[in-house]
């Protein structure tokens, strides 16, 4: 019983609301689990306050008594009775469990058949995005998703190495990222800003570092920002700059990053065209800023041990022209 | 001592001394020595555990970076499923069952002892390339094709994978021999509905561990074939399958935490009947809830992959087998507080881990439920209120019975009782200190928190549930360590306890404390379920005195068949185990040990079956 | 120690016999256990192969489908060696020791030359363990069985060895009518894998 209550204080206390939780829906397809959720904690709270009121009876029934002679011969039919009784109890709730829970299920079935607008790639330790371009063609970027609010989109879910997760508590239950596999998973936000997602199935050394940002916009905002995302890089703003882009386009970078209409590069490693347009470096690990930026692209490794992207042996110099061309990427 | 039973003790002794000790195959002595490693792992394991808590305790902390926590948290895990649950529980049952049985011996002494030795393998086979610091980081189910060769080059994932094979061979082994004498070595008149209830449930344990374990062990050795000699049943490119992996892990995985259940269900059964002073309640339920469970438990594996994608007919089949389980397991609870309710209940320690056991696996029972419903599954699988529901179900449906059991049946085979004033202390602190560390995980996994990461951020809001989390396993390992220093020093400063200090009802209780060499002077025969309450315990005679032999019974009447040849202590054993090892260990390196080694290991077997006189 | 009990004792069971054939016998029980335990390791082998199957396109992907001469040269060979099999447990129970020794050294010769037959078929597999999953998966079906038909040879030259240097008594008859048993499990079990191993890439 304390336990319960409990749960309620520290609910009501706002451990539910938050950018990462299954507690604070914000999509009909989180609302649905949340609702079955609760369906279930009442189920489940009903009977353990049975067996809790059984048990408590038992103990209390006998707190005084002395004579502990065997008995070998009970008189058993009352809890006879009570046994069927409670095996009935049992299966009904298990009825009201198994509806509720094929109901929900049904829910979020719904769009099944929908094509894909979104596809999601895992890797160790970060996540390829692409696009649907209303143009034809997919839009390529990284490690940030972006949703329109109050429409069903149908995002196709793989994986380039191992089994990773793909979690958005705030949105949606998860789905795993299988090689070899194409999984698919449909959100319907309805509510704006940023919540965050996580990998949630343990792919390597760095599994704690691979978050996702999400930001839910209306779908006119939604619309905008994927137009941006389409254009190619932007040119660089200052001599500074436009030495960072030919130390990339010359350098190990380009083995493994690709900006649109600036370096050819190779795919291995996340999108930078828009790079920086995201609010967070390395799949949720830094923030975007300057200092992080710097950091990461002179010693990934400090930051992120066992990431793919090796130490670049940059000079100080170089590393802060190439931060001052990625600094225009929005 | 009478001279009858002076003979009998000179017949079943050991050797003095070492020879003795690596010869023995006296099943008390086997059990105490898995018992022991069993207990040490559970300590070492839990000192993980406390280590990983500490790392969580705060966000951000660099106490434990990612290698180290990954390489706690899969030692952890797979040292408390393979190392610690299943062999204690297997332990427990080579200790009782022939004590239960009114017997000297189990069906294959032999075998029992080169059960332990192989176990103790496996033990080695993960703690010395610990030291070497080769540790398993891929967690206690290691999927593919993280596992592969491709993504973890090095031997970490071999030292797991053989680890297993180790404790497979031994749990295997242990319960062809657990399954044999509970159908062939029961005493005259203990007919199968006169059975213990605990002896029906290490009946269906050692039956389920028969047909789960192969899966496993089939599994790690295609994951050692992919990595040794280049197969491809987990590599995608190549036509194989990294859900197949999955399928076969969780074949056996399921039923696995049902054969560690399984047995703790027997001790409540146990306990509860000799501290109410009545026979249990629901036998007839208890038995058919106990084959139900068995048997339903292998229809459930899907739902550890309900986020794999797999289509939703299917995992709605298996929601629905998934949630019906809970109804066998409830009527169980239902029969054991129903004893207690009708029953002269005296609140010893026994009595209390076994309300211990009910308020808490009750919670994990019905966390269970939630995670068995596939689409509530996909916010909670794989978050840390997975981790919560199976420490509840674990730790409150296994260890806490266990820690009854070993209470309860402490005196039997030492002699002395535990102190009850430091019980009910332990008691306390490990309960309580579990349930402050392990209820906030359920709402730490709402919050979004997925399992095995080694740090997160501040701004997810998770620290003060971590530190509450952090404090409560502190708690219970204090609780734990008391619990330990009481049953070391209960050894020489416990009161004396006589053959039956609690009252039994079973023919354990109708021998000495410790039970002599040969257990039993005589041959009961029984007539009930309760042969020690219902009074004149009437005896048979005619084994031979002077070399050891066993009776066999009927499978089902229990009726005298005849007299079976017991082996003494042997060296065979051992060496079987060491050229099986060899072995095993060697096909790490190359496929080529297979066959070098086989030849030890046929020398070894043939050894061992070489018949001396008139022995089997 | 234990005291001696007033209710005493009422019964003696000195008559009984010290062996038991077959099923009555320990022992049987003790290889029905393993007898368990490797028929669901074939059986989820036999899961693997299938599984693997139904994830391909054609099958086999890309190699030719194993030799059927060896597979069925070795299949009517292992059948045959079924009717000394029985033969020499009948004997056993009637407790005939020479021909119990024949039957051991004719069930040893056919095991070698079983393993000889097993030789050519790993042979004419046509393909490598280590080309893909199908080749893995055959390779797995064979092994397996591989294995049990070595461990009964063994068994079978052993006790063997062990029956001519010694006068033989119930408990070897017992061994023998064990050891007979186990072989038609091997028997058994082979049909079903050869069944998947030849007929699955041509039938499936």
């Amino acid at each position: 019983m304390r336990r319960r209550i409990a749960i309620g204080l520290a609910l009501g206390l706002g451990g539910c609301a938050g950018r990462q939780s299954a507690l604070d829906p914000a999509s009909d397809q989180a609302v649905a689990l949340h609702g079955l959720l609760g369906l279930m904690l009442a189920v489940c709270g009903i009977a353990y306050l049975l067996v809790l009121l059984f048990l408590g009876w038992a103990l209390w029934r006998h707190r005084r008594r002395l004579d502990h002679a065997v008995e070998l011969e009970p008189h058993d039919r009352v809890l006879q009775l009570g046994l069927g009784a409670w095996a009935g109890l049992m299966a009904l709730g298990l009825v009201v469990l198994i509806g509720g829970s094929f109901l929900v299920d049904r829910t979020l079935a719904r769009h099944d058949e929908a094509a894909a607008d979104i596809r999601v790639t895992g890797h160790q330790w970060w996540w390829r995005l692409e696009y649907r371009d209303p143009a034809g063609g997919w839009i390529e970027t990284a490690n940030e998703l972006h949703l329109p609010a109050n429409r069903p989109t149908r995002i196709e879910i793989r994986s380039a190495d191992v089994i990773h997760s793909f979690w958005i508590p705030n949105l949606s239950g998860k789905i795993d990222m299988i090689p070899g596999r194409t999984n698919h998973l449909t959100v319907t936000p309805r509510r704006l800003g940023w919540v965050r997602g996580q990998c949630a199935e343990f792919c390597g050394l760095q599994h704690a570092r691979m978050a996702l940002e999400v930001k839910v916009d209306t779908p006119e905002d939604f619309a905008a920002w994927l137009a941006g995302q389409a254009r190619p890089a932007a040119a660089p703003s200052s001599p500074g700059a436009a030495r960072g882009l030919s130390l990339i386009a010359s350098g190990t970078c380009a083995s493994c990053h690709r900006i649109r209409g600036a370096v050819g590069g190779g795919r291995a490693g996340p999108d930078l065209t828009h790079l920086a347009s995201r609010r967070s470096l390395a799949a949720g690990t830094l923030p975007m800023s300057r200092g992080a930026l710097g950091g990461w692209i002179t010693q990934p490794q400090a930051l992120k041990p066992g990431a793919e992207m090796p130490a670049s042996g940059l000079a100080p110099d170089e590393a802060l022209a190439i931060v001052s061309y990625l600094e225009g990427l929005r | 001592m009478s001279p009858r039973t002076e003979r009998l003790a000179r017949t079943w002794s050991d050797p003095p001394g070492l020879r003795g000790f690596l010869t023995t195959v006296d099943h008390k002595r086997i059990a105490a020595r898995y018992i022991v490693v069993t207990m040490a792992l559970l300590a070492l394991d839990g000192l993980v555990a406390v280590d990983m808590r500490l790392q969580l305790a705060f966000p951000g902390l660099q106490r434990l970076h990612a290698q180290g926590f990954n390489e706690a948290f899969s030692l952890h895990g797979s040292g408390m499923m393979f190392l610690v649950s299943v062999p204690v529980m297997e332990a427990m049952a080579i200790w009782l069952v022939p004590l239960m049985l009114g017997q000297r011996n189990m069906a294959f002494p032999r075998l029992n002892a080169f059960s332990f030795w192989m176990y103790l393998g496996g033990v080695l086979m993960i703690w010395v390339p610990h030291i070497a610091n080769v540790t398993p980081d891929l967690g206690w189910f290691e999927y593919a094709p993280l596992s592969g060769p491709a993504y973890s080059p090095g031997h970490r994932a071999d030292v797991w994978a053989q680890m297993i094979t180790f404790t497979e061979v031994a749990a295997l082994a242990a319960s062809v021999n657990t399954f044999v004498t509970i159908m062939r070595l029961r005493p005259p008149g203990m007919t199968l509905a006169r059975m213990p209830l605990f002896l029906w449930a290490m009946l269906i344990t050692s039956l389920m561990t028969i047909f789960a374990l192969p899966a496993v062990m089939l599994v790690t050795s295609m994951l050692i074939a992919d990595r040794l000699v280049a197969t491809h049943f987990f590599d995608v490119a190549a036509g194989g399958d990294v859900i197949l992996f999955q399928h076969l892990f969780w074949f056996f995985g399921h039923p696995e935490v049902y054969i560690i259940f399984i047995p703790a269900l027997g001790f409540v059964a146990a306990i509860v009947e000799t501290f109410c002073r009545r026979p249990t309640f629901g036998y007839v339920p208890i038995v058919l809830s106990l084959v139900a469970i068995g048997v339903l438990a292998f229809g459930l594996w899907v739902h550890h992959m309900f986020a794999t994608g797999l289509p939703r007919l299917g995992n709605s089949l298996y929601t629905a087998a998934s949630l019906v389980i809970a109804i066998p397991a409830g009527l169980q609870i239902f029969c054991y507080i129903a004893t207690i309710w009708s029953g002269r209940p005296r609140f010893r320690t026994p009595l209390m881990w076994v309300v211990a056991f009910i308020v808490t696996f009750v919670i994990g029972g019905l966390s269970g439920l939630m995670t068995a419903s596939a689409p509530l599954d996909l916010q909670l699988t794989d978050t840390y209120f997975v981790v919560a529901h199976l420490h509840y179900v674990l730790i409150g449906g296994a260890l806490f019975p266990l820690f009854g059991a070993f209470v309860y049946w402490y005196p039997k085979a030492t002699g002395r009782l535990m102190s009850e004033a430091w019980g009910k202390v332990s008691f306390w602190l490990i309960v309580g200190g579990f349930n402050l560390g392990f209820f906030p995980m359920h709402l730490l996994g709402l919050m979004g928190m997925p399992r095995r990461i080694y740090t997160y951020p501040p701004e997810t809001g998770w620290g003060p549930l971590n530190i509450v989390a952090t404090a409560g396993a502190a708690i219970a390992a204090l609780g734990a360590a008391i619990f330990v220093a009481n049953a070391l020093l209960s050894l020489r400063r416990g009161a004396v306890a006589g053959a039956d200090p609690w009252g039994g009802s079973t023919l354990e209780w109708s021998t000495a404390s410790p039970p002599p060499p040969h257990n039993f002077d005589y041959t009961p025969l029984v007539k009930d379920r309760t042969p020690l309450w219902t009074g004149g315990q009437p005896q048979l005679d005619g084994l031979a005195l002077d070399r050891r032999e066993l009776l066999l019974t009927t499978p089902v009447e229990a009726l005298p068949d005849y007299r079976q040849r017991s082996p003494g202590p042997s060296v065979w054993p051992l060496l079987t185990a060491l050229a099986v090892g060899a072995m095993f260990v060697g096909s790490i390196f190359t496929p080529w040990a297979l066959v070098l080694g086989a030849l030890p290991v046929g020398a070894a077997v043939t050894g061992w079956f070489w018949p001396k006189r008139r022995e089997s | 120690m234990s005291a001696e009990r007033d209710a005493g004792v009422v019964g003696d069971l000195s008559h009984l016999p010290d062996t038991a054939i077959g099923p009555r016998n320990l022992i049987w029980w003790g290889t029905l256990g393993f007898m368990l335990i490797e028929g669901v390791a074939f059986l989820l082998a036999a899961g693997v192969y299938l599984y693997l199957r139904g994830q391909a396109g054609p099958w086999p992907p890309s190699s030719p489908p194993p030799d059927l001469a060896w597979g069925t040269a070795f299949t009517v060979l292992l059948l045959l060696s079924e009717i000394p099999n029985r033969w020499i447990d009948r004997r056993a129970r009637a407790h005939d020791a020479r021909a119990v020794r024949i039957g051991l050294v004719v069930m040893a010769v056919l095991g070698v030359a079983l393993m000889v037959l097993r030789a050519f078929e790993f042979a004419h597999l046509n393909v490598r363990w280590d080309h893909d999953a199908y080749g893995s998966a055959t390779w797995m079906l064979l092994f397996l069985h591989t294995v049990h038909v070595l461990t009964d040879l063994g068994d079978t030259i052993v006790l063997g060895a062990c029956l001519f240097t010694r006068r033989i008594d119930p408990s070897h008859f017992a061994d023998v009518d064990d050891n007979a048993g186990y072989w038609s499990f091997v028997v058994l079990s082979w049909l079903p894998i050869y069944a998947l191993v030849y007929w699955g890439p041509r039938l499936l």
